[in-house]
């Protein structure tokens, strides 16, 4: 048996404070936040009569995946003044993961409940919001019953239909993103330890210590999966904004 | 003597509450994975097959389909976050 002890939880999620109340994770949100906001305040100043360089082309990249890729695919035309809001979100929560793979820092910010969470409240607001915008009070009632209900189904539908918007929407939402990056953290951890201690291994068996070589393969290969997992789950979580958005817009028109 | 043979028995009672801890875990996770992977299974099959039919629409098939294995996928990813309740907590 190889004595591997993985460490309790927090040793690999809780990181010391750097100063009271502000540790890595809060660093990795804060500088992700400022590389978006330079990265667009930078193309922005650039004259839009010369041809894009630098940053500028890297903004016009982003900003035509997500109206091409997300704006246009949920909501259509009427919902390019969105664009900002996904578009904000996507490198946000982009920026906030891709740190789980790059070395040295080895953390997705996402990992922790909090950024997730955070996240979805303000999309939980912003989707009820358009909906009271657009319907005004009738949306309260598009809310509970879609059009068609029978009467007698009314309580019925109306219960599940609050449950799954008001709590449910937001805690998947949440769920989703906190717990694919917690995973993807956990499992790199987890080989990363395998390799140590097979390549540290007091063992009289010698044959164990170059078998290491076979996590340390496993562990380069679900790094280049996390960098999927990293784009994709900032992709799921702007585009269920799109369509939540879209469903406080659209529901208007049922009728 | 005697005090040494409490300790071990209170070692023994707390491993075997996270021996059961474990299986628990364990269990919850392996059930929970079972609906989603056939779900997903099936999601991401039935999308290929529209995308080889019609390769025109394979843009609003793949969307279509990130859609509903963000949907299908939450409920194994509950079950990852019962796992780590059950285990760590």
């Amino acid at each position: 048996m190889f004595a591997l002890e993985f460490p309790p939880i927090n040793a690999i999620l809780r990181w010391p404070d750097i100063f009271p109340g502000f540790n890595k994770i809060g660093l990795i949100a804060v500088v992700s936040a400022l590389i978006v906001i330079v990265v667009f305040a930078l193309a922005n100043r650039r004259d839009p009569l010369l041809a894009p360089a630098g940053s500028r082309n890297l903004a016009e990249v982003g900003v035509d995946f997500i109206e091409d890729g997300i704006v246009m695919q949920t909501m259509g035309k009427q919902g390019l003044g969105w664009t900002p809001l996904l578009l904000s979100l996507f490198t946000f929560i982009f920026l906030c993961n891709i740190p789980g793979v790059i070395p040295l820092i080895q953390m997705p910010a996402t990992a922790r409940m909090a950024i997730p969470m955070s996240l979805s409240l303000l999309v939980w607001v912003v989707y009820i919001g358009v909906g009271l915008k657009h319907q005004k009070l009738g949306y309260l009632g598009h809310l509970l019953w879609p059009p068609g209900v029978p009467v007698a189904l009314k309580p019925l539908v109306g219960l599940i239909e609050f449950v799954s918007t008001i709590i449910v929407t937001p805690f998947s939402l949440t769920v989703r993103l906190f717990a694919n990056m917690l995973a993807g953290h956990i499992l790199l951890v987890t080989f990363g330890l395998l390799t140590e201690a097979l390549l540290f291994a007091e063992t009289s068996q010698a044959f164990l210590v170059p078998m290491s070589i076979l996590p340390f393969i496993m562990l380069v290969f679900l790094t280049a999966f996390e960098v999927l997992v990293a784009i994709l789950q900032a992709y799921i979580f702007t585009i269920l904004t799109g369509v939540y958005i879209n469903n406080s817009m659209a529901a208007h028109d049922d009728h | 003597m005697e005090a040494f043979s409490i300790v071990v028995q209170q070692a023994d009672a707390s491993d075997q509450q996270n021996i059961e801890a474990a299986a628990g875990a364990g269990l919850a996770y392996g059930l929970a994975a079972i609906g989603p992977g056939i779900g997903i299974g099936y999601l991401v099959g039935k999308s290929v097959e529209a995308m080889a039919r019609q390769p025109e629409a394979a843009g609003m098939v793949r969307t279509t389909m990130f859609l509903g294995i963000a949907f299908t996928e939450a409920l194994a990813l509950i079950g990852f976050v019962v796992f780590i309740l059950l285990k760590f907590a």
